[in-house]
């Protein structure tokens, strides 16, 4: 996996609040079809951080480098507004934690799928809505409620649908906040298991931001333990959570252990 | 050659400047519209003016006017494609007051014809300039009503949402449902609220010979559309733009091809179609005795 | 067979004499002079003034007595008669620490140098409709009173608070640059803060109050104190370029108030007071006091606070302030739409044809 080049190389990213550091000098790589959960407890700056590398909170200080289709590795805060937009429309997809915050919810599910393919100038009423249908059962949903506005969808199908409306343009790299929180533990565990069935399906690169270990450990290939704004432990998955090494990742995973 | 069949000419008002604004702003506003005609489509912010007649009611068309109206105009108002409505009526009684220039309702004739929500079926020629009052220039408003977004939207001519809303509308209707005021693409850049004209007018924008001027006085915006310019209204490939029919003909002149406005007769469902623009409607007539 | 209604014009020249005879009224009643507007209703002088961005009692008693008294309609002809006046040049910022001073009250410290002046206020006055007033007789006149003059300055109880550093300063922007003109140039959005207050200062008086009054109920949190509220007379001074040195080209009448506001405080800046600041023409203190709690909540985003209250939204509370503006939009509805109205007529009718069973029947 190390002889070809990163997908995403993260250098040094530092932000602070204040006179407090919310991300301390964070580095890391990321391969294509890699899923990396970045995990700690709620003010240690991982959603922070996430935030930084998804272009979306410029850092105080740091790269973010992201390997185009064309043009190589390229540093996505040196690119203009307009590049930034469509990397952040096509190659990559973002899903918030609370839907409502990444779909529209006065718009149909087909107009929430499609609304990526238009922006890429699709035009073409008939194909943009069979694609939407496609993706609605893909992420396992009754495509005869593409007509359907999200308000009238359950925690989970909104989710689902901002899965399908960020996965509609075949994005290499997703970013994810907290995706499964929120939800009742049954609904949780299906998502779980669709979102392990795409990242591998399509070879997807993911971010996953969360506070459950439970969520990295079906997840994700290598993990990342954040504390106070600093990467504590970083390794495979498995090894992190069979293993750990550092105090606080012990302290994680003992809780999780011992409710 | 008769020039109007309109009321006689209201005396000039010698209190005020020709056209009522004071040069300097006159020069601004020309600054911004040779600004619009150089970026078609594009909104152009401009310093407004209160002028003596309500914001809503006209202010940025009549600003425009004023700034490019010169002795030897020859000008037209109409309001929903007539000479005759109250406002249109007030509009040219304004322009007479302050200029005592020629008018006309013959569209032909003019050199500047401002309009409210039409434009006439008779076509224009090269040399006229149409001005359009707009109450609300920004098409993606109701979409996203922040401005500084909006602003960056049309930087990165970023116009996916456009089309979702009007997927929205194929979606639920099976047609796109907007009448008046439907957002064209403009030399292939800019999107623009063509003002609410019926979308029965769009195509006239197209290709048109005559220079297009948009005021938005409460919104402090002016855009253009130069002549011989490319102006596409939205649609989907498999959903083309269409413009309204209807079954009758007009009832006073019998046109088929021009826009119609119902007018009611009695109060047991009575209704008769006429046409919009009275200037064409009389001309037809016209023809027909002859 | 019908033909389309003819004769506007004949019925706007109606419309003007039907509107000449309202508004006089009753012939056998005197006519209202400019005098008497400006000396007896001189608090609607101030309000036309103030939102119709020109200080001239005289002309907003014309204004008044042509729009019968509708202020807003009043604004309007003000407005549209300063709109081409030609720009001579521009005052020196007032000094409103060498206020003459006709009211001066604070609401944060007792007692302060220069003392708490009620002056001429219907605070205190226990709303009873006083009927002598309608008997045309005067009520029992009183001292003649003069604004406080000979005294000096009397110090703002910012600068008092400032001594101490417990309220933020307001320095001039590095190289102090021109502020924008918004009768010149159209607001842009994010504006600074010279080109929100000039908005504010035109707004409609009852839409900052309502604004205003909306962040005391909990829609932004702002803790208001009314620090100080003056009202009195200013020196408005020019620089003429040729003289080199300021002239007092008259003294105008104003309101100030100074709100003062808890900041906690972040990481790097110690919690002190901010501020909210209100100015009006004349005696506007209502105004002035909305505009200054507005001023605050819109600096929400600036201090670091949340800002997800209407008050607080810049976009949402700048774009309506003008009541001109809202006045004319809300009202051009009288205007004719019967070209909208055809297509959606049209459409609606075409929607209901295509779906037979919907009960069109039944309408």
């Amino acid at each position: 996996m190390t002889d070809n080049p990163p997908l995403l190389r993260v250098q040094g990213v530092t932000m602070h609040y204040g006179a407090r550091r919310a991300v301390d000098d964070v580095s890391f790589d990321l391969w294509p079809g890699e899923v990396l959960a970045v995990v700690g407890e709620s003010g240690s700056g991982k959603t922070t951080l996430l935030n930084a590398v998804a272009a979306r909170v410029k850092p105080d200080a740091g790269r973010v480098g992201f390997m185009t289709r064309h043009d190589g590795m390229v540093d996505v805060y040196s690119m203009s507004e307009a590049q930034r937009r469509l990397l952040a429309r096509t190659d990559w997809g973002y899903v918030h934690q609370d839907a409502v915050q990444g779909l529209r919810m006065n718009v149909s599910a087909g107009a929430n799928v499609g609304e990526r393919l238009m922006a890429l100038g699709e035009r073409h009423y008939g194909r943009i809505r069979t694609e939407a249908a496609n993706w609605l059962q893909r992420v396992e949903m009754d495509a005869g409620r593409i007509d359907d506005t999200p308000a009238t969808f359950s925690g989970g199908m909104r989710q689902r649908l901002q899965i399908a409306r960020n996965l509609v343009t075949r994005p290499r790299l997703v970013f994810m906040d907290e995706p499964t929180s929120g939800l009742d533990v049954s609904v949780q565990a299906k998502l779980l298991d669709l979102l392990r069935t795409l990242t591998r399906g399509l070879s997807l690169a993911a971010i996953v931001v969360t506070h459950d270990l439970a969520v990295a450990r079906l997840l994700a290939h290598r993990m990342m333990v954040m504390k106070e704004g600093r990467v504590v432990e970083t390794g495979l998955t498995d090894q992190v959570l069979d293993d750990p090494q550092h105090p606080y990742t012990q302290l994680l995973v003992s809780s999780v252990l011992q409710p | 050659m008769k020039v109007s069949d309109l009321p006689p000419p209201v005396e000039r008002d010698a209190n005020f400047n020709f056209a009522y604004l004071d040069e300097r702003t006159k020069r601004m506003i020309r600054r911004a519209i040779l600004k619009a005609v150089a970026i078609p489509g594009y909104q152009v912010p401009f310093g407004s003016r209160e002028m003596p007649l309500p914001y809503g009611w006209g202010t940025g068309g009549i600003q425009v006017t004023a700034s490019i109206i010169g002795p030897d105009d020859v000008l037209k108002v109409i309001d929903q494609g007539a000479d005759d409505t109250v406002n249109a009526v007030n509009i040219r009684r304004f322009f007479q007051r302050t200029t005592a220039v020629a008018v006309t309702s013959v569209t032909t004739e003019a050199t500047i014809i401002q309009t409210r929500h039409r434009i006439p079926e008779t076509p224009l020629h090269d040399g006229q300039v149409m001005v359009y009052q707009v109450p609300l220039p920004e098409p993606l408003q109701k979409l996203e009503p922040r401005e500084a977004e909006t602003r960056v939207m049309h930087g990165l001519a970023d116009y996916g949402l456009m089309h979702v809303k009007l997927y929205e509308d194929i979606a639920r209707f099976g047609h796109i449902a907007t009448t008046y005021d439907y957002p064209v693409m403009v030399d292939g850049r800019f999107l623009m609220a063509p003002s609410p004209i019926p979308k029965f007018d769009n195509p006239k924008m197209h290709m048109n010979p005559a220079l297009q001027l948009f005021g938005a006085g409460r919104e402090k915006r002016i855009y253009a559309i130069p002549p011989w310019t490319s102006v596409e209204s939205l649609a989907f490939d498999d959903h083309p733009f269409e413009v309204q029919r209807w079954s009758e003909p007009c009832a006073l002149c019998g046109a088929t091809d021009s826009f119609l406005d119902e007018v009611i007769t009695d109060d047991r469902g009575g209704h008769m179609f006429v046409c919009s623009d009275t200037d064409h409607c009389r001309l037809n007539r016209q023809d027909d005795d002859r | 067979m019908y033909v389309a209604v003819k004769g506007g014009e004949r019925a706007i020249l109606n419309s003007y004499a039907l509107l000449a005879q309202a508004r006089r009224g009753d012939a056998s009643v005197p006519e209202l002079t400019l005098d008497q507007i400006q000396q007896q209703l001189r608090l609607s002088v101030d309000r036309v003034m103030c939102e119709g961005s020109v200080y001239d009692p005289e002309l907003a008693a014309l204004a008044i007595k042509q729009a019968a008294g509708d202020l807003v309609e009043a604004i309007f002809l003000l407005r549209a008669y300063r709109a081409t006046l030609p720009r001579l040049g521009y005052a020196r910022p007032l000094d409103t620490a060498d206020m003459r001073l006709w009211r001066r009250i604070s609401a944060t410290f007792k007692d302060l140098p220069g003392g708490q002046v009620l002056g001429p206020t219907y605070d205190y006055t226990q709303r009873l409709l006083d009927f002598t007033l309608a008997a045309s007789g005067e009520a029992q006149a009183g001292p003649v009173a003069s604004p406080q003059s000979e005294a000096g300055a009397v110090p703002r109880v910012v600068d008092l608070l400032g001594n101490e550093g417990l309220i933020e300063s307001h320095e001039p922007s590095p190289g102090d640059p021109e502020p924008v003109d918004l009768t010149r140039v159209p607001i842009s959005f994010p504006a600074d803060r010279a080109a929100r207050l000039q908005n504010l200062a035109r707004g409609d008086e009852g839409f900052l109050l309502a604004m205003g009054y909306s962040t005391q109920r909990g829609y932004a949190n702002s803790h208001p104190f009314a620090g100080e509220i003056r009202f009195g007379l200013v020196d408005v001074e020019i620089e003429p370029e040729e003289l080199g040195f300021p002239v007092s080209i008259g003294e105008i009448e104003i309101t100030e108030c100074q709100m003062v506001n808890q900041f906690a405080g972040s990481k790097t800046e110690p919690p002190k007071f901010t501020r909210g600041y209100g100015l009006a023409f004349g005696a506007s203190e209502r105004k002035a006091m909305g505009m200054a709690l507005v001023d605050r909540a819109l600096r929400a985003t600036e201090l670091g606070e949340a800002a997800d209250s209407p008050a607080q939204m810049q976009e949402f509370v700048l774009s309506h302030t003008d009541n001109l503006e809202a006045s004319g939009f809300v009202q051009h509805l009288k205007l004719p739409h019967y070209v909208d109205f055809q297509s959606e007529l049209e459409l609606v009718r075409k929607m209901r044809a295509a779906m037979p069973e919907s009960g069109a029947e039944a309408a």
